[in-house]
């Protein structure tokens, strides 16, 4: 076989999930359909923005299915790694680009009109609504790290393949809902939104327990996770050397990235209008009434 | 300042991991029935036995050759330093101890280096450990196959100046029942004692 063909082997799925790979596609689909409806006009989507927005997804793809998929289920530190990605960056990627309008325009006008059934409507509202509550959301984006850490679960998300799949979706599910509460402007989040000056304390506290996590795992003596050496690791390193990169990539990336939210939420505040200026606004709304 | 961080390090995400532990120790208790195993329970999370091989006999095998009777599957290969041959002899001392119930149990080792263990290299070895072990050979495709069904590793070493080569591999022991379901995992650590001992239980209950 050529070299060629080789390394584009590397870009199949190791175990394909029709799954992800219909989810990205429909995607990714809606978004440039989305991209092209809007057009050249005032309307447009800046190059940027869109780049963002692709290369959230790409990266999150790239993870889940390709080889990396492989090698995060024999080496804890791509592990690590596969989560830093699924969990944070890809998301704040696709947040930060702000897509809901272009995916919007990307909907066949078919199925703009159609509306969904209110008893399946309802009970998903009210269950969004209780996973993006503001101490619930935190809650879990935090809770969903430390349970798939836990060796003896760790353990058995590694060796059946129901529970790896079940626990990278949670991962990317979650990494979605908790950065979209956390970073999209007030504007679009509609009745969900939570105050930026809440969601300022939220990102700080959440980065806490990562960091004593990472910190726990990196400093840690002895190997916590058994099933790298049971099922083999994907080439030689010291076990311990693995959990302490593992560890590292746990404690420092993954809380930096709260500081990355929080400048977002700084930006917002200063952006906003309604924001910063409350008492401006009011001023505003009263001078019609002493005019008339 | 930095003691206190360390203190907490250590003790917080220890206090938290080690709840988690028990209760999902706590939720698998209650589904199972019966004194827990000594080896690893893995009932439900692995794959039943399936594959198509080659036999030390040069004989095209299937996993359903092997049904009726209580099947240990370990990847290794013949030029294995130390991990092969110990785990292989633990299991040699294992079906020893179990006795005549011993005819009942296959040992399945499959290589994960079939560039070098041709069959009768195969045969000559695993005839060292025993009646019940059988080698199989599988080709690259099928090595690849298994590894994704039973989410194990391998990886060839840098061959040195004379060509020889190590090769990295999964170091347990899957158990399967007599109906092909997957049950047990027997990790290094484990004695032929404890092994033997599961083993029984396993034939008494299927």
């Amino acid at each position: 076989m050529s070299p060629l063909v080789t390394d584009l082997r590397y870009l199949l799925p190791w175990q394909f999930s029709p799954t992800i790979f219909i989810t990205c596609a429909v995607t990714v689909t809606l978004y440039v359909r989305g991209l092209i409806a809007l057009g050249r006009g005032a309307d447009r989507v800046g190059f940027w923005r869109a780049f963002t927005f692709l290369l959230g997804v790409a990266l999150s793809y790239a993870m889940l299915q390709t080889y990396v998929d492989y090698l995060s289920a024999h080496m804890f530190w791509i592990h690590r790694f596969q989560h830093l990605i699924v969990h944070h960056i890809g998301p704040v990627l696709i947040v930060l680009a702000a897509p809901e309008r272009v995916l919007r325009a990307g909907i066949p006008a078919g199925l703009r009109g159609v509306r969904i059934a209110a008893w399946i409507r309802r009970p998903m509202q009210l269950v969004f609504r209780l996973i993006q509550h503001p101490l619930i959301a935190p809650t879990l984006f935090v809770g969903l790290i430390f349970f798939w850490l836990t060796p003896s679960i760790h353990f058995t998300a590694m060796i059946d393949t129901r529970r790896y799949n079940l626990m990278n979706w949670s991962m990317l599910a979650d990494g979605l809902l908790f950065w979209w509460l956390m970073l999209a402007p007030r504007q679009v989040q509609g009745t969900a939104a939570i105050g930026y000056g809440t969601r300022l304390v939220l990102l700080s506290l959440v980065a806490i327990p990562q960091l004593l996590l990472g910190a726990y795992i990196t400093l840690h003596d002895t190997p916590l996770y058994d099933i790298y050496a049971i099922c083999g690791r994907a080439w030689a390193v010291s076990p311990l050397y693995d959990q302490q990169i593992g560890g590292l990539l746990t404690w420092i990336p993954a809380a930096m990235m709260s500081l990355v939210g929080i400048l977002v939420v700084l930006h917002h505040i200063l952006h906003d209008p309604e924001a910063s200026a409350p008492r401006r606004n009011l001023g505003s709304s009263v001078q019609p009434a002493n005019s008339g | 300042m930095t003691a206190i961080f360390r203190g907490v390090a250590r003790r917080g995400p220890a206090a938290l991991l080690t709840a988690a532990s028990i209760l999902s120790t706590g939720l698998t208790a209650c589904a199972g029935s019966g004194p827990p195993y000594t080896l690893k329970n893995i009932t439900g999370l692995v794959q039943p036995l399936d594959f198509r091989l080659t036999d030390q006999d040069d004989q095209a095998v299937t996993a359903g050759d092997y049904r009726h009777d209580l099947v240990l599957l370990y990847f290794g290969y013949t030029q294995c330093p130390d991990e092969c041959p110990t785990t292989l002899t633990t299991l040699a001392n294992a079906l020893h101890t179990l006795g005549p119930e011993a005819v009942h149990v296959r040992v399945l080792f499959v290589s994960v280096d079939p560039q070098r263990d041709t069959t009768a290299v195969l045969k000559r070895y695993v005839n060292n450990f025993g009646p019940e072990f059988v080698g199989l050979r599988p080709d690259q495709a099928e090595l690849t196959e298994l590894s994704k069904r039973y989410r194990i590793a391998y990886h060839y070493e840098k061959p040195d100046q004379y060509g020889n080569y190590e090769v990295d591999h999964s170091s347990a022991v899957f158990i399967f029942d007599r109906d092909g379901r997957a049950r047990l995992l027997a990790l290094s650590g484990n004695t032929a004692q404890q092994v033997a001992s599961d083993l029984r239980r396993l034939l008494a209950s299927s």
